[in-house]
């Protein structure tokens, strides 16, 4: 029976439970803050010693911690890339610009329990020697920028901030900066230009690593909001036991966000790879199935930019069953287990872990122009196929759309975004913006067939209506 | 050095090189490698001079590494050579550091199937208007469509639209829809300039190039960005419109506004001049010039120049006749004059040879000499306070006084008194220099050479019409010693010649010392009697000079 798991949100919603500090101290709140403080060095069986925040950036190693923006990253991993060696200040960043459509976790945190993040940033401020940190909050979330101020102002009225935090010695201080709307400022580089008050235009990679040159080009990390959260559970566990939440390289919790064509859209925080997209969209614990007469029609499993999955789907997946041995399965789509390793075997990805469900009642072209006008319009322009690509697939598609379509289309859409992704472009919204068109598309290749070939069937009936080959020729732009 | 293949070509390129504005070291990167070994990567966006941005991705290569086993040796294939794991994902090579054992491929299907994508996303908003744009001829967008592209555009929708003919300030007008964002122009005046003056607004293809708000794009240096600017987005007022690039012949030369000596291109068709461009010479200007400089050729082709020779007596149907007269006419002049009655004004605008045969004049005829200063407000880049471009020239013959200017009040001293009877001034006027109508008139005898008309034109009594830099040859010595050479681009009007070939003559007749007739003849043997420019050979001067201890 699948069941959510709640831990980071262990407390969001409960009744009586407030974002404010005496809420949040009544529920154990700032314990773990304080034994991670109080860690003293440790000699390992080797002789050598490690430091506290040494111990802590090693628990968080152990505990095969992901990150929960998108990518799926290795949060230790993350951090050991950090060159602590340039006697340049280390900064820690909160990617707090949740923006990816369908995704809704991380304001779950921000605006019901904020301490529980900043508890996690001290944390991994300490662990990493960071003397300042930032929360980029998306420009949208007004409200929880307030929060998160006054969340800050109670954590320096009570030392959890500020100087020598808890007579540790240890000083920190946290801003809130909040982004302009706009959805490439969750690209970790894109996001520290904009902090540095630039255009948000991500930086190339080589040489700009955040974790080199980051923040005013010192080393820097950028972690998301339920990244951080999950730091402070693993203080609390330990991070041997945090690794046992959830199945092996996929440890821990998330939060899923579902959405679009089910009874109980929402948030529901699981143990990673314990559950099925299928039970997330269909069990009542979750999104509670489709309404009455729908069929299942598509999935888009991690945020818009993610590849769609048809319903009847079919994967081959890998299993490594206890005694080691590698078996082939194949499985349906609503089979897979909803973590990060499966799905991108799958040929998609969890990414922000947000689920979009589309029944039979969606019409594909229309849902795809929307997908494409939102990257169109979020597309920062810096480099060029991204830039111009994907305005020309939203273009095409509000054509199609709207009835003046061609039967060439369906090619004409996949070729555009074939130039756009696997490394042709600066950051990863060339994927972003790519994958939907590639997937829809090609899996829903006969539906955008169909639609041109019905449009040219009516204009060749109507015996005037000009193609859009015809428009453009007599266009005196072209 | 580091050793890599650039499609299979071995090469060995230094393991660093200097950043193009802050000098310090930088990796070396694939396109650095590429160029060493010759192979050409297209791009847009990149500029050696200036800092990289990787935004245009024209120069996406594949590359490989060799590969590495899990006991961190090199895995070697059968025959002993490391194995070359290939990259997963393209490169930019513009931005990517090579490393040992690298293999970069330029020229693989895939590279030219991305290149063929970027040249089709840069085209699909592209307003295509060649036909009326100053760029067409000189564009990369045409020659890379024509080199990578596909000759059919499929994009089948409506264009974006963006602001035209936009006034980004006095000298520049951009056009946003022929922009291709590659940001060249923002980074050159924000880091080379230092005058953050342009960015981008809007997102995603409605990306527009602009000024900031209320901000005139008005820096002195406004007009390299027309150079740089890989399309015909940002077009010189001055320009624009007014010549075919195709028919320009181009001549290597010199920019005369300041003693920097910028190495220029003059840009001329049929005897007229329709721009000067910046010549790369990284021991002097780099790849830039100023927009003072730039501009400042329109007085060669002027009306009213000096054509005509004036002279009280001299005759002749034919120029060469007319010229042989008056050079006779003044040597036998000259030859009469008691020594110390000449004086001689030359100009710091003089070339190294002409100021070198004034020099050797003067001395037979023991006159008093010196030059003018002309001073301005120079900048950190490359406009000098010297607003002479020969002034170390002109010290170096002998010619000027030192410090320069200070025997012309010696000399107006020495006319007053009536001991100066004869003045030779070529190329001033010197009554705005202390010499005033009233001086000039107790004169016997007054020998001007100039290229435009002014007061001391007017006096003169003899009037040799001379060459702007554009229409002869020479040698120039600015401000840091480098002797650059500039080649002849246009014919002068009329009777002007230049004014070596007119000294020379002078100097044979005066003082019977004979020289060579052709420049390169004449360089080599003042090479030979002026100290500072021992060894020198005209031909050794090579397109970009060489710099000697001033």
């Amino acid at each position: 029976m699948p069941q959510e798991y709640r831990q980071v949100l262990a407390h969001v919603d409960q009744p009586g439970y407030t974002p404010d500090l005496d809420s949040y101290l009544r529920h154990g709140g700032y314990e773990d803050l304080k034994k991670a403080l109080g860690l003293g060095p440790s000699t390992l069986p080797n002789g050598k010693t490690l430091t506290g925040p040494e111990q802590l950036r090693q628990e968080v190693m152990v505990s095969g911690l992901r990150g929960r923006g998108g990518a799926g990253f290795s949060c230790g991993l993350k951090w050991s890339f950090v060159d602590r060696k340039s006697g340049k200040p280390i900064y820690l960043i909160c990617n707090a610009d949740e923006s990816e459509p369908g995704t809704f976790k991380d304001k779950q945190v921000l605006y019901k329990d904020p301490h529980q993040l900043l508890e996690g940033m001290i944390i991994a401020s300490y662990a990493n020697d960071v003397h300042l940190a930032y929360i980029y909050i998306r420009g949208e979330f007004a409200e929880g920028a307030k929060i998160l101020n006054r969340a800050l102002k109670e954590a320096r009225a009570k030392n959890f901030l500020g100087k020598t935090i808890l007579g540790s010695g240890y000083d920190l201080e946290i801003h809130v900066h909040r982004g302009a709307g706009a959805y490439i400022c969750g690209e970790e580089t894109g996001l520290i230009e904009s902090l540095e008050g630039k255009r948000p235009y991500p930086r190339i990679k080589p040489p700009y690593f955040p974790a080199v040159l980051g923040l005013y080009l010192c080393p820097t990390i950028v972690n998301n909001v339920e990244t951080l959260c999950a730091v402070k559970h693993i203080v609390a566990m330990g991070g041997a036991q945090y690794a046992k939440l959830g199945t092996p390289n996929n440890t821990g919790t998330r939060i899923v966000s579902i959405s679009g064509h089910v009874r109980k859209p929402g948030y529901y925080e699981v143990e990673v790879g314990k559950v099925t997209l299928g039970e997330l969209i269909n069990d009542p614990v979750f999104g509670g199935g489709l309404r009455d007469g729908r069929k299942l029609k598509a999935v888009i499993p991690g945020g818009s930019s993610a590849k769609v999955f048809k319903a009847g789907e079919r994967f081959k997946l890998k299993r490594r069953s206890p005694d080691g041995k590698d078996t082939e399965q194949e499985v349906d789509m609503l089979d897979l287990p909803y973590d990060f390793d499966s799905l991108i075997a799958a040929g998609s990805m969890s990414g922000s872990g947000a689920i979009i469900v589309l029944d039979d009642s969606t019409d594909i072209v229309k849902a795809l122009a929307n997908i494409a006008e939102f990257y169109a319009h979020e597309s920062c322009g810096q480099c060029t196929p991204c830039r111009e690509g994907s305005l020309w697939m939203a273009k095409a598609l509000h054509r199609l759309a709207r009835g003046e379509g061609r039967k060439s289309d369906a090619d004409y859409l996949i070729r555009i975004a074939d130039n756009i992704p696997g490394g042709r472009t600066i950051c990863a919204f060339g994927e972003a913006c790519a994958w939907p068109v590639q997937s829809f598309v090609g899996k829903f290749r006969d539906e955008f067939i169909a639609r041109g070939a019905a449009d040219e069937a009516r204009r060749a009936q109507q015996g005037a209506g000009p193609t859009a080959e015809m428009k453009l020729a007599a266009s005196p732009q072209a | 050095m580091i050793k890599v293949r650039v499609n299979g070509k071995e090469v060995e390129a230094p393991k660093t090189m200097p950043d193009p504005v802050s000098g310090k070291p930088l990796p070396t990167t694939m396109i650095q490698a590429c160029a060493i070994a010759q192979v050409d990567v297209p791009h847009y966006c990149y500029h050696p001079k200036l800092p990289v941005a990787g935004n245009c991705r024209m120069c996406l290569v594949e590359f490989g590494t060799p590969a590495i086993g899990p006991d961190r040796k090199p895995i070697l294939n059968p025959d002993g050579t490391p194995r070359i794991a290939k990259a997963p994902r393209p490169a930019i090579a513009c931005a990517t550091p090579i490393s040992p054992g690298m293999e970069i491929y330029t020229d693989t299907p895939t590279v030219k199937l991305m290149r063929q994508g970027v040249l089709e996303f840069l085209l699909i908003n592209h307003p295509l208007d060649c036909p009326i744009c100053d760029q067409a001829g000189e564009c990369k967008l045409q020659e890379y469509s024509v080199d990578y592209g596909q000759s059919e555009s499929r994009f089948a929708e409506t264009k974006v639209h963006k602001p035209k003919r936009v006034d980004l300030g006095p000298r520049i007008v951009l056009d946003d829809e022929r922009c291709i964002l590659c940001t060249r122009c923002i980074r050159f005046t924000r880091d080379v300039v230092g005058d953050d003056a342009l960015g981008i607004v809007n997102r995603g293809s409605y990306n527009t190039l602009t000024a900031y708000p209320g901000k005139v794009f008005d820096n002195n240096y406004t007009l390299n960005t027309v150079d740089i600017c890989p399309v015909g987005a940002l077009t010189s007022k001055d320009f624009r419109f007014k010549m075919r690039v195709w028919f320009l012949k181009e001549t290597k030369s010199l920019c005369t506004s300041c003693a920097t000596g910028c190495n220029i291109i003059i840009g001329s068709r049929e005897e007229k001049i329709y721009r000067y461009e910046p010549r790369e010479n990284d021991a002097v200007n780099a790849s830039w010039m100023c927009d003072h400089g730039r501009l400042n050729y329109k007085w060669i082709g002027r009306k009213d120049r000096c054509a005509e020779i004036r002279s009280p007596k001299a005759e002749g149907r034919s120029q060469t006749e007319r010229w042989a007269a008056v050079l006779t006419e003044i040597s036998e002049k000259l030859k009469q004059a008691p020594a110390g009655s000449v004086a001689v004004v030359a100009s710091a605008r003089q070339t190294n040879e002409e100021l070198h045969l004034l020099a050797k004049l003067a001395k037979t005829l023991g006159a008093l000499t010196d030059s003018v200063p002309r001073a301005g407000e120079g900048d950190r880049l490359l406009l000098n306070a010297d607003r002479n471009p020969n002034s170390n020239g002109a010290r170096l013959t002998g010619i000027a006084a030192e410090p320069m200017g200070s025997n012309l009040p010696k000399i107006a001293e020495g006319i007053r008194n009536g001991r100066i009877r004869t003045l030779i001034v070529f190329g001033e006027d010197v009554t705005r220099n202390g010499l005033g109508a009233d001086v000039l008139g107790k004169l016997e005898t007054l020998i001007v050479s100039d290229i435009l008309p002014n007061e001391t034109t007017r006096l003169a009594h003899y009037l040799l019409p001379g060459c702007a830099h554009a229409e002869k040859r020479g040698t120039l010595t600015n401000t840091k010693g480098r002797v650059q050479k500039f080649m002849k681009a246009v014919e002068p009007p009329d009777d002007a010649r230049p004014e070596w070939e007119v000294l020379r003559e002078l100097v044979l007749k005066t003082t019977g010392q004979s020289g060579f007739v052709s420049i390169e003849g004449l360089f080599n043997q003042m090479a030979t009697e002026i100290p500072a420019f021992n060894g020198l050979t005209w031909a050794g001067l090579g397109d970009m000079g060489i710099t000697v201890s001033i």
